[in-house]
């Protein structure tokens, strides 16, 4: 089976895609939520399970404790507490553990053990997935139900001191708050001090319902010297002063006062043996979790282990102690010793509160939920439980009473113990059964890619490719046995949920062979790079001498970014690496046009495929020479290409030839300091703020303005009539419809007042897109079907270039259409001083066109956070949200900057080069250059996947790089469709 | 110090022939592989000493000022090491350039000529210095800020490649065109200068690329990470360029035009 190398590769980007797809929902596993929204107000409690009659008691419990005093110490772990250390640096705390009225557990948190999860795990009771992230569009906000959020409702007054991640997290739920930062870690003693010095006020104050201590010297500390240091001593001696000091002002409270109060010591996470967290080893995991009140029975010698719980479990023991309804996400259950003391019937109530919001979460996540065991066993209780309150209603005070309740508990219990084990299995664990599937496609399909890289680029653009042939036929469906096998195995043993598991075995077994498939073409490939490797080593040793510094900075630069992504800081601050490279490009271009403009002799004949390409001089007598290996038909051509370079040459002046590398790096610094992107530089002020503050409306309308006109004399050019006429009207209509929605001023109209949605102008301009879109397609269409009108589609590919310009300008906000005019300005200076010139190939032409796509991407402001997608271009000219448009919208602002470089490229080398293979070999490069990114960042997340900021930096850019890939897939088909339009024609 | 230097290294090359090149340009062929090659040892052993005394002028420069200042240090007053720097190698490169003549110097040496062609080295190093400094800020140093730190590293970096070009090469264009062209490297000092302008530039390329990485480290502050790699790359080339003309002295022929 022959196929151009441009199908070739958009077959590969799609099952790249799938690959990419299957990792990613493998890597995000969905959460475990509640559909309904916090937002829907105070639903009525659950009331009373009662046989036959309906209870009396409808309405919540009351607060089992007047105030709650949560002090949690970042990076405590289970043995500073229960350990060695606990006794020889905190005495009263293990007094009150060994002696005092408490109950003493050991809290095991889930991965990632990093602060911020660890807070939302503790206070929402549910296990933070990534998607939340997404959801919440990275607003640090936490939007769902939670312990603090319902306290706040029911009027209690919270106090909180430290970490200011919570002040972030729950901003106006405190009455009163002083946030330290962790940002020096190498002070351990006044952020610790920071909390303490509030505190002598505010216990003798009392004017409080809810204190929250933060601590994060310990944590610092481990970072610093690990968790074996002497400074660690030191820092339990304190906590262990500060915890006393709380414990006897509460006392003393609780002699006034007719409810008790509550004191939690916890820990966020732990602390790994070098010091850190993040990861999911046992000293990471396990933390400390001491409930404190003189509600409790005092346990005189009871020395035994503390219980294992989970860290969940907090919020609802939290939330039933203060009398405030369970979190909805809670997937924690009831720490069953803080209720033993209460009566029977308050026992029951409680457990029947939390286990019924269980089975309500339950229910909404698993179809299946009726089959649960948890399940069952809940309807069973409820039942029993029901029984139970009528023979208490009926005043039956026996001993059947009391054994038929520890019956309802020990039920209860159980069902509770399932229910959160079977929740909380949905979420926490990666999937890694996809993840290594989608791994192991994507990889495929990146080597079939590197073993066919010299045939595409040395000889020519079609390749073999032997899906048919027998003798693969049996190992093929020997690999195929061997996967099925081993995804029956893993499937059947393995007890999380598993995203391929869960699918049709259809899907499954679609997915099995693309896998092995792949592999026979690798090693087909493979056999063929070995068959006729003398040849290919030969090409090599050509190729090598030739090399040029541009196509070593191609090469190095890409390579370069590729490992870059490893770090997080380079990931955070991508847009650097391409704005330097692209920089850098822009002066090995300008070298290479002063050595070919001054000294025009180093061309040597033997330097094959790119020196002499570049060169004028000798580009008469060596140009048969290059195109050796293309077509038979690009003869013809050849000398019509030859007349048209000189031409090129002697048209353009030799000094802007050499100035116009020089202008491409004045516009991208000028470009870059327009939008102030990433991490570091984020918060510095940048030309784009001033243009959108309210005092410099006039200004923004005069940039917007000339940029529009700047954008229509640059596109104009190459369109028909119509198309002239259609993009002047409709680049009218950009400015328009930001003047309806206020952003831009009308020169007569100074003051508009006004303001709308603007849907009419929006929609105008849509008009028009369409049907410079339509144009341009009939023109292809037209050039397809009547052979040899080359012109024809040229101006067919530009129209549609133009018409996605269009759209551009309308979706990109007005301080950004700048961006729009200096890239289209750049490519017609590239164009026409620098690629036509100079003869680069269509290799180092489509890498060029990538890394100015890639620095277009972050010059409109984009990074690799999710907060900077412009979600205000997916309602242009929308009624009212629609999904399908609103996506295709944001997703094509976002990208703009690559998708229209892509489009331009096509235009170019369907323009210069005349023969297909030129284009078809780009668009396996493109192809190339747009996985490896992809294939080795899913590589590296997948070994990062404990990193301390896997869900700040690396996911955001994983899903980044997934879209990216899908954006290629579709370019590529574009590609290929315009390539196959070119054969029929040859 | 200088003096002290110059005294000693000058004492020690006052034995090497200085008129090898000529002398062998003159001879016939059978005898040129010959003395070319013995020719090329010595200019590669001259070599050798002179970049020696090259990277021990950036060592000076490095402990001479903490004898007059007294809290110097290459982090905290770096402005202070880069100005002492430049000077420290500027004066390595003129003094080489009085000393060695490694060029064949023009024949006409009127006193005018001669400060006509300094008042044009000036020149030319201000406007090299003017050029990195726009260069730097097209690759995204701030304009308005820190503008002597930037100047200051513009004029590092010209020391390091301006100012050796211009003491081998004199204010010549079409020569410095010459040598930073393919094969267009005529003699063993020519190919060192190559070597060490291409790596100080290197140098100071890859010095930008720890600035974005989150460490909070005091060398990662603009432009000392970059004024580093310039020195580092400068010294790594001034160490490689006799080696690497060591081991490829077969392979090297020069064109003598």
């Amino acid at each position: 089976m022959r196929l151009g190398s441009g199908a070739f590769a958009a077959s590969c980007v799609a099952i790249e895609v799938i690959g990419v797809a299957i990792f990613i929902r493998g890597f995000f596993p969905a959460p475990v939520r509640s559909s309904a929204r916090p937002e829907h107000g105070a639903e009525t409690p659950a009331p009373e399970p009662v046989a036959g009659v309906s209870s009396n008691w409808t309405k919540l419990p009351p607060p089992l404790f007047s105030k709650v005093v949560i002090m949690l110490i970042d990076a405590l772990r289970d043995d500073f507490v229960f350990g060695s250390k606990g006794v020889k640096y905190m005495p009263y705390t293990t007094y009150l553990v060994e002696k005092g009225a408490s109950h003493s557990f050991v809290a095991e948190a889930k991965p990632p053990t990093v602060t911020m999860p660890r807070i939302k795990a503790l206070m929402t009771g549910s296990l933070p997935g990534f998607v939340d992230v997404i959801r919440n569009l990275n607003s640090p906000v936490l939007l769902e139900d939670n312990v603090i959020r319902q306290a706040k409702a029911a009027g209690k007054r919270i106090i909180f001191y430290g970490d200011e991640t919570w002040v972030k997290l729950f901003p106006k739920h405190f009455v009163e708050y002083d946030g330290t930062t962790s940002f020096f870690v190498s002070d351990y003693i006044e952020v610790d001090n920071n909390v303490t010095r509030h505190l002598d006020k505010v216990l003798r104050r009392g004017d409080w319902d809810v204190l929250i201590l933060h601590y994060l010297g310990l944590d610092h500390i481990g970072h610093i010297s690990g968790p074996n240091s002497p400074l660690i001593g030191h820092k339990l001696s304190e906590m262990d002063s500060v915890l006393m000091k709380i414990h006897t002002s509460l006392l003393s409270k609780d002699r006034e006062t007719l409810l008790p109060s509550l004191l939690v010591l916890c820990g966020d996470h732990g602390m790994s043996e070098t010091g850190s967290h993040g990861a999911s080893s046992t000293e990471e995991v396990s933390t400390p979790l001491l409930l404190i009140s003189s509600a409790f029975e005092r346990k005189p010698g009871d020395v035994r282990h503390p219980k294992h719980v989970q860290q969940t479990d907090l919020a609802a023991t939290l939330a039933i102690g203060l009398g405030l309804p369970i979190p909805k996400d809670n997937v924690g259950s009831l720490l069953f010793p803080v209720i033993e003391g209460k009566q029977m019937r308050e026992q029951l109530r409680f457990l029947h509160l939390n286990t019924l919001q269980l089975s309500k979460l339950l229910q909404e996540n698993i179809p299946a939920y009726e089959k649960d065991p948890g399940f069952e066993q809940f309807k069973m209780a409820e039942r029993l439980h029901g029984n139970w309150v009528k023979l208490h209603l009926e005043e039956n005070h026996s001993d059947i009473l009391l054994g038929l309740g520890t019956k309802v508990l020990r039920q209860y219990l159980g069902a509770l113990k399932t229910l959160s084990q079977s929740l909380s299995t949905q979420v926490a664990h990666y999937d890694i059964y996809s993840m290594a599937v989608g791994t192991l496609m994507v990889l495929e399909v990146l080597t079939l890619f590197l073993l066919s890289t010299p045939h595409v680029l040395c000889r020519k653009a079609e390749l073999d490719v032997p899906l048919l042939s027998p003798v693969f036929s049996l190992l093929f469906y020997l690999i195929f046995l061997v996967l099925s096998a081993i995804h029956v195995l893993v499937c059947t043993s393995s007890e999380s949920s598993c995203y391929l598991c869960n699918l049709p075995w259809l899907a499954a077994g679609a997915v099995m062979v693309l896998v092995s498939a792949l592999f026979c073409a690798i090693l087909s490939a493979l056999i063929r790079m070995v068959t006729d490797g003398t040849l290919l080593r030969k090409n090599a040793t050509v190729a090598s001498s030739g090399w040029s510094e541009v196509n070593l900075l191609l090469l190095l630069g890409t390579v370069g970014h590729v490992l870059s992504l490893g770090a997080s800081s380079f990931v955070e601050e991508e847009h650097q690496t391409w704005y330097f490279l692209i920089n850098t490009l822009c002066l090995a271009l300008s070298q290479e046009t002063c050595r070919s403009y001054f000294l025009g002799d180093d061309c040597e004949p033997q330097h094959h495929f790119q020196v002499e390409q570049k060169c004028v001089n000798v580009l008469a007598c060596t140009l048969q020479d290059s195109t050796s290996c293309s077509t038979p038909e690009s003869e013809s051509d050849t000398a019509g290409k030859r007349a048209s370079l000189l031409e090129a040459h002697r048209s353009c002046k030799w000094w802007t030839v050499l100035a116009s590398p020089w202008l491409v790096l004045i516009c991208c610094r000028l470009l870059r300091s327009l939008n102030q992107t990433g991490v570091q530089g984020a918060h510095r002020p940048d030309f784009s703020h001033w243009l959108t503050s309210s005092d410099h409306k006039v200004h923004l309308s005069g940039l917007a303005a000339l940029s529009l006109v700047v954008i229509f004399i640059l596109v104009q050019k190459g369109c028909s009539l119509v198309s002239k006429v259609a993009l002047a009207l409709g680049l009218l209509g950009v400015f328009c419809y930001r003047a309806a929605i206020g952003i831009v001023l009308f020169p007569w109209q100074p003051d508009n007042k006004g303001i709308s949605k603007g849907i009419t102008e929006a929609r105008f301009v849509y008009v028009f897109v369409l049907g410079i879109l339509f144009t341009g397609t009939k023109d292809l269409l037209k050039a397809q079907v009547i052979a040899a009108d080359f012109k024809t589609k040229i101006v067919g590919l530009w129209e549609i270039h133009s018409g996605l310009v269009l759209l551009a300008a309308l979706l990109l906000r007005p301080h950004n259409l700048p961006v729009l005019a200096f890239s289209l300005l750049i490519q017609t200076v590239m164009t026409k001083f620098i690629w036509k010139p100079l003869r680069h190939d269509a290799a180092e032409v489509t890498v060029m066109h990538y890394w100015f796509g890639q620095a277009f991407f972050y010059f409109q402001g984009n990074s690799n956070n999710i907060a900077t997608i412009d979600i205000s271009a997916g309602c242009v000219g929308l009624e009212t949200y629609m999904e399908v448009p609103a996506t295709f919208l944001t997703v094509f602002g976002t990208y703009v900057g690559p998708v229209l470089w892509a489009s331009h490229l096509v235009y170019f080398l369907s323009s210069e080069g005349n023969n297909g293979s030129a284009l078809s070999r780009a668009c396996f490069c493109y192809a190339l250059i747009c996985s490896v990114p992809v294939a080795t960042y899913i590589v590296l997340v997948t070994s990062l996947r404990y990193h301390l900021f896997i869900w700040s930096v690396f996911s955001p850019k994983l899903l980044y790089e997934g879209m990216h890939l899908l954006i290629t897939a579709a370019i590529c088909a574009v590609f290929t469709a315009t390539n196959q339009t070119r054969h029929s024609r040859a | 110090m200088e003096k002290v230097a110059g005294g000693i290294n000058a004492s020690s090359w006052a034995g090497l022939p200085l008129s090898v090149r000529l002398f062998s340009s003159t001879i016939g062929y059978p005898l040129i592989v010959t003395q070319e090659d013995t020719m090329k040892d010595t200019d590669i052993k001259r070599l050798l000493y002179t970049n020696l005394l090259c990277i021990f002028s950036v060592f000076l420069s490095i402990f001479i000022p903490s004898f007059f200042l007294d809290n110097f240090s290459i982090l905290e007053t770096h402005l202070v090491w880069l100005g002492t720097c430049s000077a420290f190698v500027t004066g390595a490169n003129l003094l080489l350039y009085l000393v060695v003549k490694p060029n064949v110097s023009s024949k006409r040496s009127s006193l005018s000529h001669k400060v006509a062609r300094v008042v044009r080295c000036w020149l030319y190093f201000l406007a090299s210095c003017f050029f990195l400094h726009i260069i730097f800020v097209l690759y995204g140093a701030p304009l308005m800020e820190l503008v002597l730190e930037t100047f200051l590293f513009a004029v590092v970096l010209s020391t390091f490649t301006t100012v050796p070009c211009l003491c081998l090469l004199g204010p010549n264009l079409k020569a410095w065109l010459r040598v930073f062209s393919r094969n267009g490297v005529t003699s063993v000092w020519e190919n060192s200068l190559q070597i060490t302008t291409v790596s100080s530039f290197i140098g100071a390329w890859l010095g930008a690329f720890p600035i974005p990485l989150d460490w909070e480290r005091p060398w990662q502050v603009w432009p000392i990470s970059c004024t580093l790699g310039a020195t580092f790359g400068y010294v790594a080339g001034l160490v490689i360029s006799p080696l690497w003309i060591y081991w490829n002295r077969k392979q090297l022929t020069y064109k003598n035009n």
